[in-house]
């Protein structure tokens, strides 16, 4: 079992890290920073309802870090780390309750992402100028968030049922 | 999808639009008024000075641009739609008059920020 997992959990941080890429070839539609999709999300989720929390949590720590020391700078780490730990809180709240579906934990991770990395971004920058992304990036959040949630539930009902 | 997710999303929406809404409403004050015409920046002045400019446009027309209690506003133009007239009292930065007519705009800025004029319909 235990060399299964490893499987496993190589098989979702590279994906993140593939999603992470893709999702860095996407062209800014806003000129809003901070305004994305969120794919890599689409794999923590999957993780977390297929395989489990503390796998989840890992997945996405690794994940941040590769993906940090690949295309990102000490800065975007630090905006990373605080939006993933933050995001990944705020998930397993919902999930937890099991009263939301995979759309609800998603739209919940998604503007938990925004807003701790705002808040960070507002901390390093001394800056209370970023309050004004601050609703633009609950809604881009928001929508992103119903996008991956309803990606994540149409792979997980296509996965087969033995992770575990 | 649960009824619960559905409420989620809706107080969010809300929660983002409202922000968006106060936000907006509660800009800062600017400090400094760009006059361009025809595209071009022609004038700065600045807001906390009163003051009665005319303004000549495009084709020779003519606004009057009244600075009043770090508020400005268009008292007259010698057009027939007068909507720069109509628009009212601006003192926010991004706020803007605009006679069409006679390509007049006329918008507030902070200092040390750049007048921000769109470049895309330049």
């Amino acid at each position: 079992m235990k060399s299964k997992k490893i499987a496993y959990y190589g098989l979702c941080i590279a994906l993140a890290f593939v999603l992470s890429y893709v999702e860095s070839l996407f062209p800014t539609f806003i000129a809003v920073p901070g305004v994305k999709l969120g794919l890599t999300n689409l794999v923590v989720l999957i993780a977390l309802v297929k395989i489990g929390k503390k796998d989840a949590f890992f997945i996405n720590m690794i994940r941040i870090l590769l993906v940090g020391f690949t295309f990102g700078t000490a800065f975007s780490l630090l905006y990373s780390f605080a939006g993933g730990i933050l995001s990944f809180l705020v998930m397993m709240l919902f999930y937890g309750k099991n009263q939301f579906s995979v759309i609800g934990v998603s739209v919940a991770g998604g503007v938990a992402h925004n807003v701790g990395q705002i808040l960070v971004a507002m901390m390093v920058l001394e800056s209370k100028a970023l309050v004004y992304y601050l609703p633009v990036l609950i809604l881009s959040g928001t929508l992103a968030g119903v996008v991956v949630g309803i990606l994540c539930g149409e792979v997980v009902k296509r996965l087969p049922n033995h992770t575990s | 999808m649960k009824k619960n997710d559905i409420i989620l999303i809706l107080i969010l929406l809300c929660i983002g639009g409202a922000g968006f809404f106060v936000l907006n409403l509660t800009k800062d004050s600017g400090s400094i008024v760009n006059v361009s015409i025809d595209g071009k920046l022609t004038d700065t002045y600045d807001l906390s000075v009163d003051a009665t400019y005319e303004i000549t446009g495009y084709d020779g027309g003519k606004n009057t641009l009244v600075i009043k209690d770090h508020e400005a506003y268009m008292t007259e133009a010698d057009c027939p739609d007068q909507v720069c007239v109509k628009t009212g009292k601006i003192h926010r930065v991004g706020e803007s008059i605009v006679c069409l007519p006679h390509r007049v705009v006329v918008e507030i800025s902070k200092e040390g920020e750049e007048a921000e004029v769109d470049t895309v319909s330049q």
